[in-house]
């Protein structure tokens, strides 16, 4: 467990030094089609601090009144940290009565986890959470 | 979809009953390692990639919910998500991994 908490500790240090390029930009961009994004009516949640990054609860719900004319397309959760930062998308059928899903994630260290919803107007909206990871989910070989 | 059929253990949770138009919470847990890729086996070789990549849950044909997935969702995956019954009928629920291999499991609901 020592070795756990020093690696946590030097991983934390080398994400203060130097910022993580795994292309998380660029799939925002495929995913928006270079739309704005507004923050707002999309609510991530997160524990503050999850143990295990192994297996960390998420939720995630939109404002939304889910009819034909105006309701949530798809969310999609990322990760600035992990090797692969599309975590996943979501997508609700026109039945669907509610924009909310629950489900557990890995999280490579600690972060700010993003949401982006698309609505039925074509319109993005985001939200972020911040996760302290203690015991990172190892996903890359460093 | 394509691939061979194989028994993946996966347990649902869906109401027996509902009020007409009334949004059911369903819950489904599918047994599945969710390989990142990342990993060496003893042999010393990496672990190849393995995730379920696609779920969906269909409520009398009509898909109601889907999810693409990769290497950031947990092992065992987990979901929670919401549906809504007009009438009785069967939720099926269907997800296939890299391999091809895929699972399926359904669920009736009575609407009162």
């Amino acid at each position: 467990m020592l070795g756990a908490s020093l690696a946590a500790g030097f991983g934390r240090a080398a994400f203060a030094q130097a910022p993580i390029e795994n292309g998380m930009n660029a799939i925002v961009r495929d995913l928006t089609g270079g739309a704005a994004m507004r923050e707002g009516r999309v609510r991530l949640q997160l524990p503050r601090l999850a143990d295990n990054g192994t297996s960390v609860p998420l939720k995630v719900t939109v404002q939304s009144p889910m009819t034909a004319a105006d309701r949530v397309r798809s969310i999609s959760i990322l990760s600035p940290r992990n090797p692969r930062p599309l975590m996943a998308t979501f997508r609700f059928g026109e039945e669907s009565p509610r924009a909310e899903v629950m489900t557990r994630v890995r999280l490579n260290g600690t972060q700010r986890v993003l949401a982006i919803a698309q609505m039925s107007d074509g319109s993005f909206w985001s939200a972020t959470s911040e996760v302290e990871v203690t015991e990172s989910a190892c996903l890359d070989a460093s | 979809m394509p691939g061979r059929e194989l028994t993946v253990a996966a347990r649902v949770s869906v109401p027996a009953t509902a009020k007409k138009g009334e949004p059911v919470e369903i819950r489904i847990a599918i047994q599945h390692p969710m390989e990142t890729g990342f990993r060496f086996g003893i042999d010393g070789r990496a672990i190849p990639k393995n995730v379920i990549n696609r779920f969906s849950c269909r409520f009398e044909g009509v898909e109601v919910f889907s999810a693409e997935m990769g290497s950031g969702i947990s092992a065992n995956p987990f979901l929670d998500f919401y549906a809504t019954a007009e009438k009785s009928g069967t939720f099926e629920f269907e997800w296939i991994d890299d391999a091809g291999v895929r699972g399926r499991e359904s669920a009736k609901i009575e609407v009162a």
